[in-house]
């Protein structure tokens, strides 16, 4: 047996790593939505009033349920358990479809009400208004972006797995993608109260 | 036994998580449709930072990674405040 230099708990940290300058990227949206939220609370008000509330709760659970499967997936392959590892990606990759799909029918929705940035009826609105839906699209269709990521990544992770490149024995690129698609997870954790929640 | 001192969670452990996070989730939207003023604010930071806890702890499984990892949370957390508190210091004395 040939020996191979690695290192998986170096190769984690490199992982954390770049998830902490995600975190930066994204503080810095929410420093902004903070900034115009003291400085137009009535209208963050109403607009988040526009927002619907069971559309996000919904794509909530599936996030939460999507970050369950991936965890799962990693007792399951260091178990060695192939077959278990390959359904629970593929339900996370199942989830992320999920959520895409809630957000276009979502969006279909508010740019059918004429909320879109850019939009007259958006500017009629007010300047707190216009400026609380720039933020929302800017920031969930960034963590959007986001989700496409780590669902491909996780699909790519899958084929691995099924081909046998990673098993029990080596399984990093797993664990990865999982820390990247928890923190999709955790941004949304954040997002949905401060932006569909606003009494 | 995987790594050194690394050992296997169980489903049932993050089944458990799961379920709080679900909990949390049903509180946050309860604890949004009753007025507390500036507090709602405060509510929801709390419990989104209590959720990401259980996250960062079970799902990314950081409880069981060395103190660098968790060095490196700290550290990325005070980076925000100082960012946070800086740009406010700003903008609350215009």
């Amino acid at each position: 047996m040939s020996h191979e230099h690695r290192d998986d708990t170096g190769a984690r940290f490199g992982m954390w790593i770049f998830l902490y300058t995600e975190v930066i990227l994204f503080s810095g949206l929410f420093i902004l939505y903070a900034v115009s939220l003291s400085k137009f609370p009535e209208q963050y008000s109403i607009a988040s009033h526009k927002l619907n509330i069971y559309f996000g709760g919904a794509n909530t659970l599936v996030l939460l349920t999507s970050s369950l499967t991936m965890a799962m997936a990693i007792t399951a392959i260091q178990r060695g358990r192939k077959k278990q590892t390959l359904i629970l990606c593929c339900s996370t990759i199942g989830l992320a479809l999920l959520f895409l799909v809630n957000k276009f029918f979502e969006w279909s929705a508010e740019i059918g009400h004429g909320i879109y940035p850019g939009s007259e009826e958006l500017a009629a609105m007010g300047p707190g208004v216009t400026n609380f839906f720039n933020l929302y699209y800017f920031t969930a269709g960034l963590h959007g972006i986001h989700v496409i990521i780590g669902a491909t990544l996780i699909g790519v992770v899958t084929v691995l797995v099924s081909k046998g490149r990673v098993n029990s024995e080596q399984y990093t690129l797993l664990e990865n993608s999982a820390l990247y698609w928890h923190l999709v997870d955790l941004v949304w954790i954040f997002l949905f109260p401060l932006y569909y929640l606003i009494l | 036994m995987t790594e050194s001192g690394h050992y296997i969670v169980r489903f049932r452990t993050f089944v458990i998580i799961w379920v709080l996070l679900g909990t949390l989730t049903a509180l946050t939207v309860v604890a949004s449709r009753i007025d507390l003023g500036a507090g709602n604010i405060w509510v929801a930071l709390g419990i989104a930072a209590t959720k990401s806890a259980l996250v960062i702890f079970f799902f990314m499984n950081l409880r069981q990674e060395s103190r660098l990892f968790k060095i490196g949370l700290l550290v990325l957390l005070s980076i925000v405040a100082i960012f946070i508190g800086l740009t406010f210091f700003d903008v609350l004395y215009r």
